[in-house]
């Protein structure tokens, strides 16, 4: 039985919410980052659906935008491990609750 | 020669201009202030010699030169200067003396060391002086009048160190200017109902018969009111009381002003201005006329009686003063206005004279001036002596020789034949006794007896101060060949009437009557003082015999029967009064008024200050506090943590969402 549009766009609803809860409550640099990325897997995964479902499949318009994604996801976590490599080193820490100099 | 009448400005502008120089030179230069200020009074004196001589020629001579001052609107205000005897008499005499007490004063402040200001102030007083008596318009007279008051306060108070000096200075002004006050408001008045003050403008004067006749009743006001100035000016009784006091200054300034001239003014005023007193009178009587009369008789009997109990050289000779000028106004106010004149010209060489001796006396004595300290100065200053007693006969009346007697003989002669009553002459009569009576005693202090104190050390003067006295002296003598009955040339020449020569007018009843009195005169004051200063059974060397006899009138004579002290007590006192209230009113009331403004304004200030401080200032610093306050609690905001700012944006994305959904 294949499911329904409506049962991936919840698949997706809920891995973006929960990508959003792991950025928004850990305080592990990494764990942000692991975050970020289930968040973007969630937005692959709504462009897949919406690509299977569409009346005309044949061109493969979903599978090359989420393809796109996941590549600029990868270049994006590079440079957010690097961000994340560059703060430890001067800050000694990866607990983002203490990086609060912008404060104020 | 009427051309002497357009050049008689000069006479006046001569010794004012020397004054000038003499002021604008340096105090080190005495010799050139002197000689300037001499060779200015030669200068005077031989033109008023000159002018005197253009009067000779025709009997009443009188010539006038008048000038527009200046205008306003239709009127025009005039001023000239009139020659006539009683001008031209005034100027010889005026010069002469002027003369003589100038020489004399290069003597006497010889060792002061503002002689040069005082040469520069003597010949102010002279050119003022000379105007006065040559001026044809009451109110030049009066501007000259004024400027004489002035020299006599700047001379009174020379000595500015002296406080005595000064208030002498103040009160003699003072006193002459509440007559000038009278003196001004006649004028007004004149010029008001006359519309002229010129005295002689080819029959449009005040004096002649024109304006005479607009005057009507009012011209005894107007008499009376001129009266005052003469009054305050030659000591009359009320106004007597500076005169005294202004012996304060030097000697040679009591000759010149309160002797001889400035004095002689008021009675010279009263002797100008004759018609107006004349006016309305019956034979020679008028109600101005009258008053003048009994104002005089007073003076001179209330000077003679204090004269003789005071102990300063120059306070007797004040007081003598006084006496004489007063029984110049009874001359005149009886008629004899000639009569007056003569005593006034021969009062003032005899008077300077006296005042000269005076000082040579004070300046042998080395300024003693108290004459219970002197005697015996007969021997120890021989020429002075001589001088004095010639200038002491001449002023107690002894006549033949001295000019003093002939025009006293005069006068009393004027006053027996006053229609009004024959007191004024009984009354002149006991004068002339007490006249010899205190100048004997002031002789006998002074120049008699034994040597007392300072006079011990005396020495004659020096020649520059003993000529003039010798030169007055001679003038006093000679002044009677014109005087005498006999040849009375320069009642005549006053009068404008001609002249013979008769001895017979010589042996007349009223002039041996004048002698015994005089000689009685004498008499008595030689048996009464002739042991003065020395002890007499009880009575101690420096009690007056007349003290000694009786106590009680001579205290009240000596502190001049207290009109000094009555004035203190209710003019003074009540202008005290008038002042402290015053004063009172400008410090508390109108001072009040300004501070009362001024806190006013002062309250607004306050006002507005308190607004800026508590209002608009606390506001704006109110709103800045809650801005930043506002701003310090929207700064939480940021955190500077991550994830806030990821929540922050998750929400907003939601409500973006929702937004989208509801809109679409």
């Amino acid at each position: 039985m294949i499911p329904t549009l409506q049962v991936f766009l919840i698949v997706s609803a809920a891995l973006f919410s929960i990508g959003l809860l792991a950025a928004l409550s850990r305080r592990h640099a990494i764990f942000i980052l692991i975050g970020i990325e289930m968040m973007l897997a969630a937005a692959n995964l709504n462009f897949i659906a919406f690509w299977r479902f569409n009346p005309q499949p044949k061109q493969p318009i979903g599978v090359m935008i989420a393809l796109f994604a996941i590549a600029i996801a990868a270049a994006e976590a590079a440079v957010g491990l690097a961000l994340v490599i560059a703060v430890y080193r001067h800050y000694r820490t990866t607990n983002v609750d203490q990086l609060d100099q912008l404060k104020g | 020669m009427s051309w002497m009448v357009h050049y008689l400005w000069m006479i006046p502008a001569v010794p004012l201009a020397a004054s000038l120089v003499i002021l604008s030179l340096s105090n080190a230069r005495r010799k050139g202030a002197a000689a300037l200020a001499v060779i200015g009074q030669v200068l005077a004196l031989a033109m008023s010699v000159l002018a005197f001589a253009a009067t000779l020629q025709v009997p009443g001579f009188r010539a006038v030169r008048n000038f527009t001052w200046f205008t306003f609107g239709e009127q025009t205000l005039r001023l000239g200067s009139v020659l006539d005897p009683l001008a031209a008499a005034m100027l010889v005499m005026i010069t002469l003396v002027g003369l003589c007490i100038f020489v004399f004063s290069a003597g006497y402040m010889a060792e002061d060391k503002n002689f040069t200001r005082f040469f520069a102030y003597l010949s102010f007083f002279s050119g003022a002086m000379l105007g006065l008596v040559i001026a044809n318009s009451l109110l030049l007279l009066f501007i000259f009048w004024e400027l004489v008051g002035l020299a006599s306060y700047l001379l009174i108070g020379f000595w500015i160190e002296k406080p005595s000096a000064a208030a002498a200075a103040k009160k003699a002004f003072v006193t002459t200017r509440i007559g000038d006050m009278g003196f001004f408001l006649g004028m007004l008045w004149l010029y008001g109902r006359s519309g002229t003050l010129l005295f002689y403008d080819g029959g449009n004067g005040c004096l002649e018969n024109a304006a005479l006749a607009m005057l009507g009743t009012s011209a005894t006001f107007i008499a009376l009111l001129i009266f005052c100035g003469a009054a305050g000016k030659s000591g009359q009784f009320p106004l007597h009381v500076w005169l005294p006091d202004a012996m304060e200054g030097p000697t040679p300034v009591s000759a010149l002003i309160h002797a001889a001239t400035m004095v002689a003014a008021g009675v010279f005023l009263v002797a100008r201005v004759y018609p107006l007193f004349l006016l309305g009178a019956i034979n020679g009587v008028s109600s101005s006329l009258t008053v003048v009369v009994w104002i005089g008789v007073t003076t001179a009997l209330m000077a003679a009686l204090i004269a003789i109990a005071q102990e300063d050289i120059k306070r007797i000779l004040a007081y003598s003063t006084i006496s004489q000028l007063g029984l110049m106004m009874v001359s005149l106010g009886v008629g004899g206005v000639a009569a007056g004149i003569m005593h006034l010209l021969a009062h003032g060489f005899f008077k300077a004279l006296l005042f000269l001796g005076a000082g040579s006396v004070i300046h042998g004595c080395h300024g003693e001036q108290d004459i219970r300290k002197m005697g015996g100065l007969r021997g120890l200053m021989p020429v002075t002596f001589v001088t004095y007693a010639i200038g002491m006969m001449a002023l107690s009346g002894v006549p033949l020789f001295f000019s003093g007697g002939w025009t006293k003989e005069e006068i009393l002669h004027a006053t027996a034949h006053w229609p009004r009553s024959h007191a004024p002459y009984y009354l002149m009569l006991a004068g002339v006794v007490l006249t010899a009576l205190y100048m004997t005693r002031q002789i006998i202090y002074v120049f008699f007896g034994s040597s007392r104190a300072a006079a011990e050390r005396a020495h004659e003067s020096p020649r520059v101060m003993t000529i003039p006295l010798i030169v007055l002296a001679l003038c006093a003598i000679f002044l009677s060949v014109v005087l005498t009955p006999a040849w009375p040339w320069l009642h005549a020449y006053l009068t404008g009437e001609s002249v013979r020569f008769e001895i017979a007018r010589l042996l007349q009843p009223m002039l041996f009557i004048s002698l015994a009195v005089v000689g009685a005169g004498i008499g008595v004051g030689i048996w009464t003082y002739r042991k003065a200063g020395i002890p007499d059974r009880d009575r101690p060397a420096e009690i007056d015999p007349l003290e000694y006899a009786q106590p009680g009138l001579f205290r009240f004579l000596a502190n001049k029967m207290w009109i000094d002290e009555f004035y203190d007590g209710t003019v003074i006192a009540f202008s005290w009064i008038g002042a402290r209230f015053s004063d009172w009113m400008d410090r508390y009331f109108w001072d009040g008024l300004v501070r009362g403004f001024g806190a006013i304004g002062q309250l607004f200030g306050t006002f507005t200050a308190s607004v800026d401080e508590r209002g608009i200032n606390a506001g704006v610093d109110e709103t800045t506090a809650g801005t930043r306050g506002l701003g310090r609690v929207i700064s939480e905001a940021h955190s500077g943590q991550i994830q806030t700012y990821l929540g922050a944006i998750a929400i907003g994305m939601l409500a973006l969402l929702l937004l989208y959904a509801w809109l679409a």
